[in-house]
């Protein structure tokens, strides 16, 4: 494939296939030396026209460790924040020869409309836009609950996993219900009803209002961050009744099954919809997604920009 | 204006073959085999001859916007489009909520001289929706605006909308009323609705037009005016409208071509093209919003003619404006839509987009059955030939057209405006 822009250009196999490509970077960057030469020469633009921490460094972590050169490219202090269009950003890009783009946006589509464009000709990879998606992350989560709850890696067959919170706003979650329906998952989304969109009823998905009486049967449970904005929109009373009915806390942990995990994109309310006893518990792996977004994205820019044996997204 | 035609070879909308004699801007004869008498004679075999198309929904954006469109600009373009007169809507810079700011635009067109310009007066102050225009001086202007409307801002207050339904009967006027809750689409991208939320852009609920168009009918009722609801959009609103109909309440709506053709799903490549206000909905609303324009619980068709500059649809889509080109594909599309699926004749179609927008605006010299003695505002369409519509060749200054590359039954030959070929 040319790029990375949703889940639901991915096929199964494709989605594997990444995973699978993953666990050897995770491998390589374990060993001595954790530099690979395969993208030398190749330049690798990080777009994040809004603000990010952990994905904008995962990707130029994952960047660097295939030895591609990594131009940053913020939207504080360049042309984005004096009102440079996405298409001149884009001609400027092509201009200086980029190879890829990984573009973070706030505007939903924004990936998308420089793909289809003919501004620029470079892979494009979506890294979080608007309240679309974010593939990587998604990705990342497989990854991670491949590891933790599965015994032989291949998909997620029978799993089941809750989604909780804004799921409304988040692309995290749109990218999860995708990448975790196709890899076999029971997914679940659990929030109020001002949380979950219109139509939903139409996604591959359980709903629960009730975050007590699913979360004993979870294997894993994702919870969304909740932006403080939705506090004054009139989406719940106030940031107690959210927690009391929503968030995660030590009581509710201790209904999980054994083994289950607990996982968060990042970055985290605590307090609010998880506390920091559950965050910083054993059940836990918030840190190691971290770590895992790194691999995941090394394979994600080695299988489209290193002429991997299999073109993945070939058929979308 | 001493021009003579004969129009030779076509049919008029009832379907009777005949040729029609134009002299010195009228119909002067109708009938087989006409005697030429020293006129041009045009061969329009196979074409059909409506009367000259009106549309009640056009944006020109002059003044203000004169890099996006000009009235002389969107004359052409309406010409092209087999329309002989326009209504230019309100929402200009300045907004025309002043004597003389319709006076300027009624002049423009009179000076463009391509088809009638009649401007539609502000219903509030600035389009803010709190204080009334000066209607009255906008009514009585050498304009003689009789259709007023907010559109693109809803006149969301019930109170205001309840004064202006009122103020109009002194002098015969129309509220038409742009139908959008705001609090319900704060920050709206797109119809909300499966398609949304796989894209995650932000939903406009049908409920956003169909709670206004309740609310409205009730108040128009209760004060016994005359409310027009624009760009009718949801299958839902054609109820309350058919409601509204058989309670005898006076109400009249529009369909825009778009509206007629397109759904929400094009939204998913996010090419801002597709992105218009109201939004496209979906294929069952487009199915309900073509069975009322047969029907005519719908009364008639208005382009939202809504011409924007390059920059402003080459970006992301929530930064994009609202807005889609609509006068020169207007008829090939109600063409495609109403009369090739069988739902409606061209007598139906003369009805829908001439004589009954004329009626709504009060523009008594368009919207006439085709008679002998009438103004001769024609619009003759060869319904056997078909063409390929190209952004590149519009008559309008811009080009976000979403109809680019599609191609369409009906080609319009010519147009007449007071018994001249425009």
């Amino acid at each position: 494939m040319r790029h990375l822009l949703s889940i639901s250009d991915l096929s199964k196999d494709e989605a594997v296939l990444i995973l699978d490509t993953a666990i050897e970077m995770a491998r390589a960057s374990d060993g001595p030396m954790k530099k690979l030469p395969t993208l030398r020469g190749r330049t690798i633009v990080n777009l994040f026209a809004e603000d990010s921490t952990r994905t904008r460094i995962s990707f130029e972590a994952a960047a660097k460790r295939l030895s591609a050169d990594v131009i940053n490219f913020g939207a504080k202090g360049s042309s984005l924040s004096k009102g440079e269009s996405l298409k001149d950003t884009a001609l400027t890009l092509q201009a200086m020869g980029a190879d890829a783009v990984i573009i973070r946006h706030g505007a939903s589509g924004a990936p998308v409309r420089l793909a289809d464009s003919a501004w620029m000709s470079g892979s494009v990879i979506n890294a979080g836009d608007g309240t679309h998606e974010h593939p990587s992350q998604a990705l990342l989560d497989a990854f991670t609950i491949r590891k933790h709850c599965t015994k032989s890696g291949g998909d997620l067959a029978g799993l089941r996993i809750g989604i909780v919170g804004d799921v409304l706003h988040s692309r995290v979650a749109r990218s999860n219900v995708l990448l975790l329906s196709l890899l076999g998952a029971n997914v679940t989304l659990i929030a109020p009803p001002t949380l979950l969109p219109f139509g939903v009823e139409s996604w591959p998905v359980d709903i629960s209002y009730d975050f007590d009486s699913v979360l004993p049967s979870l294997d894993a449970v994702m919870m969304l961050r909740v932006q403080q904005e939705r506090m004054s929109d009139l989406f719940f009373p106030n940031a107690r009744e959210y927690s009391r009915y929503f968030g995660l806390n030590r009581d509710r942990m201790l209904t999980m099954k054994p083994n289950s995990i607990v996982m968060h994109p990042g970055p985290m309310n605590r307090g609010l919809e998880i506390t920091a006893d559950v965050a910083d518990s054993a059940r836990s792996v918030i840190v190691e997604q971290v770590s895992n977004g790194v691999s995941v994205r090394m394979a994600i820019l080695y299988l489209l920009l290193a002429g991997a044996p299999t073109q993945i997204g070939a058929n979308s | 204006m001493s021009k003579s035609y004969i129009l030779k070879g076509g049919s008029l909308p009832n379907g009777t073959k005949s040729d029609i004699a134009i002299k010195d801007g009228l119909i002067s004869a109708i009938g087989t085999s006409l005697d030429a008498n020293g006129s041009k004679i045009f061969d329009i075999t196979n074409c059909v001859v409506l009367p000259g198309l009106v549309d009640l929904h056009t944006h020109l954006r002059e003044p203000g916007r004169e890099d996006s469109e000009t009235v002389l600009s969107g004359s052409r373009a309406a010409v092209k489009g087999g329309f002989t007169a326009i209504s230019a809507m309100a929402n200009t810079s300045p907004v025309a909520d002043t004597a003389g700011v319709v006076e300027q635009v009624f002049r423009l067109g009179q000076e463009a001289g391509l088809c009638d310009v009649f401007p539609v007066g502000a219903v509030t102050q600035g389009l803010e929706g709190e204080k009334l225009s000066e209607m009255g001086a906008m009514a009585n202007s050498i304009a003689r605006v009789r259709v007023f409307s907010d559109d693109g801002h809803c006149v969301s207050d019930p109170l205001v909308m309840r004064r202006a339904l009122e103020y109009v009967k002194q002098f015969g006027g129309v509220i038409a009323q742009h139908a959008q809750e705001p609090r319900l689409t704060v920050g709206s991208q797109m119809n909300e609705g499966i398609v949304s939320a796989k894209l995650g852009l932000k939903g406009w609920p049908a409920i956003a037009e169909e709670s206004i168009i309740a609310r409205d009918v009730l108040i128009a009722e209760h004060v016994s005016s005359r409310l027009h609801i624009c760009h009718v959009t949801t299958a839902g609103g054609v109820e309350i409208i058919r409601w509204a109909k058989a309670r005898g309440i006076d109400v009249t709506a529009e369909v825009t071509p778009h509206h007629l053709l397109l759904t929400d799903d094009l939204a998913s490549s996010y090419d801002p093209i597709y992105k218009v206000n109201p939004p496209l909905r979906t294929q069952k609303d487009v199915m309900a919003l073509r069975e009322a324009l047969a029907e005519g619980i719908i009364d008639i068709v208005a382009t939202d003619h809504a011409p924007h500059p390059a920059e402003t649809k080459e970006c992301e889509w929530q930064e994009a404006s609202f807005g889609m080109l609509g006068l020169e594909t207007a008829l090939s599309i109600v063409m495609q839509t109403m009369v090739d699926t069988g739902l409606m004749k061209w007598e139906q179609v003369a009805d829908r987009l001439s004589i009954a927008p004329a009626r709504i605006g009060g523009y008594s010299d368009h919207g006439q059955e085709i008679s002998v003695g009438k103004s001769a505002h024609l619009s003759v369409i060869n319904p056997t030939a078909s063409w390929r519509v190209d952004r590149d060749l519009v008559a309008s200054r811009s080009r976000n057209t979403p109809f680019h590359g599609m191609e369409f039954p009906g080609v319009v030959t010519h147009t007449f405006f007071k018994g001249v070929k425009r």
